[in-house]
C-alpha cells in the first residue's frame, strides 16, 4: 500500500541518489584524508539507507490517499505570491511590493472589501517599512523614485 | 560561591540599567505574543526579530532574544488552556488537562498555575544555570575537535531519539539537514559545493531562512486555508486564584518539572518540547489518581509547564559554556551573538563577564516581568487571537520576508525561505518532523570541520574518537541510544513516546 512513509522515504532515496550524482565533480579524498566530496557522499549514502528503511518499515503508516490536501490550492497561491515578492522586492522596492502583495492576498484571495484591503495593505506595508527601516535601521530595498 | 554572588551582583548592575530593562520588557511582551499566536513559535519569532537586534549592543540583543524565548514559553500555555491550540510545540501537553480544566470553569486557576509554575521553574533553573555554566566552561577547555565531533553527533542522535514518531524518520530528517548544511564553500579546501553558480550560496543556506521557511512559512501554508476560528474561553480576573487543593496538587509537579526540565534542557535536542512530554508521563505515573489525567488534572498543567520553562534555561548551559547549540533555538541565538562579534564558548565567561552575568541577571528580572505580565494581562493577549486569521497570516508572511531579507540584504535568502516553506509543508503532510533539519543544517559545517580536524590530528586514525575518554564516552552514549531504539523496535510497545496521547480525552493513556 502507498503510505506517507513510503512516499517520503522514496523521495529521500531519489534526493540521495541526486546528491551522489552531483558530488562526482568534487574530490572525494581518502578514508584517512577526506576531501570536500567525502562528507556529502557519506551523508547521501546514509540518507539512501534511511530512506529505504522508512519505505520498508512504512507499511503501517497512514495511507497517502488519506492525507487531506484541502488547503493546497490556497498554499499554492501563497507560494506564487512569495515568488512574486522575491522577483519584485529589489525592482519595485519593499513598500510597493508588499502593498501589491498584501492587497492581492486580502482583497482577491480573502475576499475582503477593496477599501478595507487597501487600508490594511497600505498601513502594513508602509508601517512596517517605517518600523524596520526608519526606526530599527534595518535597510530595506527602495524602488522607483525612492519609494 | 562568594565569587558567584559577586559576579551576579555585577550582572544585576548591568541588567537593571534602563536600556537593558526596556529590551527585556520588549522581549517578554513580543515573546508572549509569539507564544500566544498559533504557528509563530519561539524559533520563528526569534528568527524574524533577529535583524531588529542588529543595531543593539550584544547584551541588549541577547537579553531581548532570551526574553522572546522564555516569553513564548509562558504565552504558549494561554492558547493551550483557553482554546486547546498549542501556541508552540512545547505547550501540546498543556492542552490536554489545561483545556479540560477550562471547560470545568477553572481556566483562571489553570493559567495561574501555569504562570506561577513557569516562574518558579524559570527562576530555579536560572540559579542552576548560574552555578553550572562556569564550571562546565572550565571543563570544556579540555575539548578538542574529537570531543566536539562526538558531542555534536550525540546531539543529533538525542534529537532523533526524543522526537515524536520513528527514529528512522527523525534521523533521515537530521541527515537531510546535514546535507543542506553542505551547500557552500568547503571550509578546509575552499571548494564550492552545490552552489550552481549562485554566489550568495557560497556562505551556505543560513539558519534564519531555513528556520523561517520550515516553521513560519510552512505553518502559514498549512493553516491559511482554515476558515472556522476556534472558540476562545475568556477567564475573569477574579477567577485567577487557584484553590488550596489545587495549590497542594501543583507543588510537587512544579518541583519535579523544574529539575527534570533543566536536566533535559542541558542534553542536546529539542529540550523544551521533550521536557514537557516527559514531565507529563512522569506526573501521570506518580499520580495517585492517574485516571484524572486527560480530564483536568492540575499536575498535568503544573508539571509540563514548569518543565518547558526550566528546559529553556538548561538549553543555555551548553550554548554559553561550550559554544554548542543544543537545539534550533539556541542555534539561532548563537548566530545572533556571532553577528555582534561575541563567540560563545569556554572563554566567554572570562572574556565577557558583563555580558554573561548581565544575561543571567536579566533572566531573573525577565521571569518576574513575565509573571506580572501574564496573570493580569492574559485577557489582552487573548484578544490577539480575535484578529481574523485572514488578516493575521498576510502579516506573518510580511514579517517572514522582512526577517529573512534583512539578515544579509539578499533576495536569495527569501527564495531559500520560500523553498524551505514548501518543503516543510510537504514534510508535515507526510508526517515527518522538521526540527532535526534545522539542527542538522546548523551543525553540518561544525561536524564536518571537527571530523576532518580530528583526522588531521591523528594522521587519519579513526581510533582518536574512542581513545580519548570524553569523546569515547559521548560516542558510547550515542551508540547506546541507537541500540535502545533498535531493541524497543524489536520488542514493540516499549517506546514511551507512543504511550503519551494527544487526543482530547486521553483514552490512550
Amino acid at each position: 500500500m502507498l503510505t506517507t512513509d513510503r512516499v517520503g522515504g522514496s523521495a529521500l532515496c531519489l534526493l540521495a541518489l541526486f546528491v551522489i550524482w552531483e558530488s562526482r565533480t568534487l574530490p572525494l579524498g581518502t578514508w584517512r584524508n577526506p576531501g570536500p566530496g567525502y562528507f556529502p557522499v557519506l551523508l547521501a549514502a546514509l540518507l539512501l539507507i534511511l530512506g529505504a528503511l522508512a519505505c520498508m518499515m512504512g507499511g503501517g503508516a497512514a495511507p497517502v490517499t488519506g492525507v487531506g490536501w484541502g488547503e493546497a490550492g490556497h498554499a499554492l497561491v501563497i507560494l506564487g505570491l512569495g515568488a512574486f515578492i522575491c522577483l519584485a522586492l529589489e525592482r519595485l522596492g519593499y513598500r510597493l511590493t508588499m502593498l501589491s502583495a498584501l492587497l492581492f492576498l486580502v482583497w482577491l484571495v480573502e475576499k475582503k472589501s477593496l477599501l478595507a484591503a487597501a487600508a490594511f495593505a497600505f498601513g502594513l506595508a508602509f508601517g512596517s517599512f517605517y518600523l524596520f527601516d526608519t526606526l530599527l535601521r534595518v535597510s530595506l530595498p527602495r524602488g522607483p523614485f525612492g519609494i | 560561591m562568594a565569587e558567584t554572588l559577586q559576579s551576579l551582583a555585577r550582572g544585576f548592575s548591568v541588567a537593571l540599567q534602563p536600556a537593558v530593562l526596556l529590551y527585556a520588557f520588549v522581549g517578554c511582551v513580543v515573546g508572549t505574543l509569539v507564544g500566544v499566536l498559533p504557528g509563530v513559535g519561539p524559533l520563528a519569532g526569534i528568527s524574524l526579530l533577529l535583524p531588529a537586534t542588529f543595531g543593539l549592543t550584544a547584551t541588549n540583543a541577547i537579553v531581548m532574544l532570551a526574553g522572546i524565548y522564555y516569553g513564548a514559553m509562558y504565552g504558549g500555555s494561554t492558547t493551550s488552556i483557553l482554546m486547546r491550540i498549542p501556541g508552540e510545540a512545547a505547550s501540546v501537553m498543556t492542552c490536554i488537562d489545561g483545556y479540560a480544566m477550562a471547560r470545568k470553569g477553572r481556566a483562571g486557576a489553570a493559567l495561574a498555575i501555569a504562570a506561577i509554575g513557569s516562574f518558579i521553574a524559570g527562576t530555579g533553573s536560572v540559579m542552576a544555570l548560574m552555578l553550572l555554566a562556569p564550571p562546565l566552561a572550565n571543563f570544556a577547555l579540555r575539548f578538542g575537535p574529537p570531543e566536539y565531533f562526538a558531542l555534536l553527533l550525540l546531539g543529533l542522535l538525542v534529537l532523533a531519539y526524543m522526537s515524536g514518531g520513528s527514529m528512522v524518520k527523525s534521523l533521515a530528517m537530521a541527515v537531510l539537514g546535514l546535507l543542506l548544511g553542505m551547500i557552500g564553500i568547503d571550509q578546509m579546501s575552499g571548494f564550492f559545493r552545490f552552489s550552481y553558480g549562485v554566489v550568495e550560496l557560497g556562505d551556505g543556506l543560513g539558519v534564519v531562512p531555513i528556520a523561517v521557511g520550515l516553521f513560519g512559512i510552512a505553518e502559514v501554508l498549512a493553516t491559511a486555508g482554515q476558515e472556522v476560528p476556534p472558540k476562545v474561553l475568556k477567564p475573569k480576573l477574579r477567577e485567577l486564584l487557584p484553590s488550596r487543593q489545587e495549590w497542594r496538587e501543583s507543588v510537587m509537579p512544579i518541583g519535579r518539572g523544574t529539575v527534570l526540565g533543566f536536566l533535559i534542557g542541558i542534553i542536546p535536542g529539542s529540550a523544551h518540547i521533550i521536557s514537557s512530554f516527559v514531565s507529563y508521563a512522569v506526573e501521570r505515573r506518580l499520580s495517585r489518581h492517574p485516571e484524572e489525567f486527560g480530564h483536568g488534572a492540575v499536575a498535568g498543567v503544573a508539571g509540563p509547564e514548569s518543565a518547558n520553562n526550566s528546559a529553556t534555561s538548561g538549553a543555555f548551559v551548553p550554548m554559553l559554556a561550550l559554544g554548542v547549540p543544543s537545539g534550533p533555538i539556541p542555534a539561532v541565538m548563537l548566530a545572533a551573538l556571532m553577528v555582534h562579534g561575541v563567540s560563545p564558548g569556554p572563554l566567554l565567561i572570562k572574556q565577557q563577564p558583563e555580558l554573561f552575568w548581565g544575561f543571567i541577571a536579566s533572566m531573573y528580572v525577565g521571569n518576574l516581568m513575565l509573571l506580572a505580565l501574564n496573570l493580569p494581562m492574559v485577557g489582552i493577549f487573548v484578544n490577539v487571537l480575535r484578529v481574523p486569521y485572514s488578516l493575521l497570516y498576510p502579516s506573518i508572511i510580511m514579517f517572514c520576508v522582512v526577517g529573512v531579507y534583512a539578515v544579509n540584504g539578499s533576495v536569495v535568502d527569501v527564495w531559500i525561505a520560500l523553498i524551505m516553506g514548501a518543503l516543510g509543508y510537504i514534510l508535515r503532510k507526510l508526517g515527518f518532523e522538521t526540527a532535526p533539519i534545522v539542527l542538522g543544517a546548523i551543525l553540518a559545517p561544525m561536524i564536518e570541520l571537527a571530523l576532518r580536524q580530528s583526522l588531521a590530528m591523528s594522521d587519519g586514525q579513526y581510533a582518536i574518537f574512542v581513545s580519548r575518554p570524553i569523546a569515547g564516552t559521548l560516542l558510547a552514549v550515542g551508540a547506546a541510544l541507537v541500540l535502545l531504539n533498535l531493541v524497543s523496535w524489536m520488542v514493540r510497545g516499549f517506546d514511551w513516546r507512543k504511550r503519551i496521547p494527544l487526543d482530547e480525552h486521553g483514552e490512550n493513556l
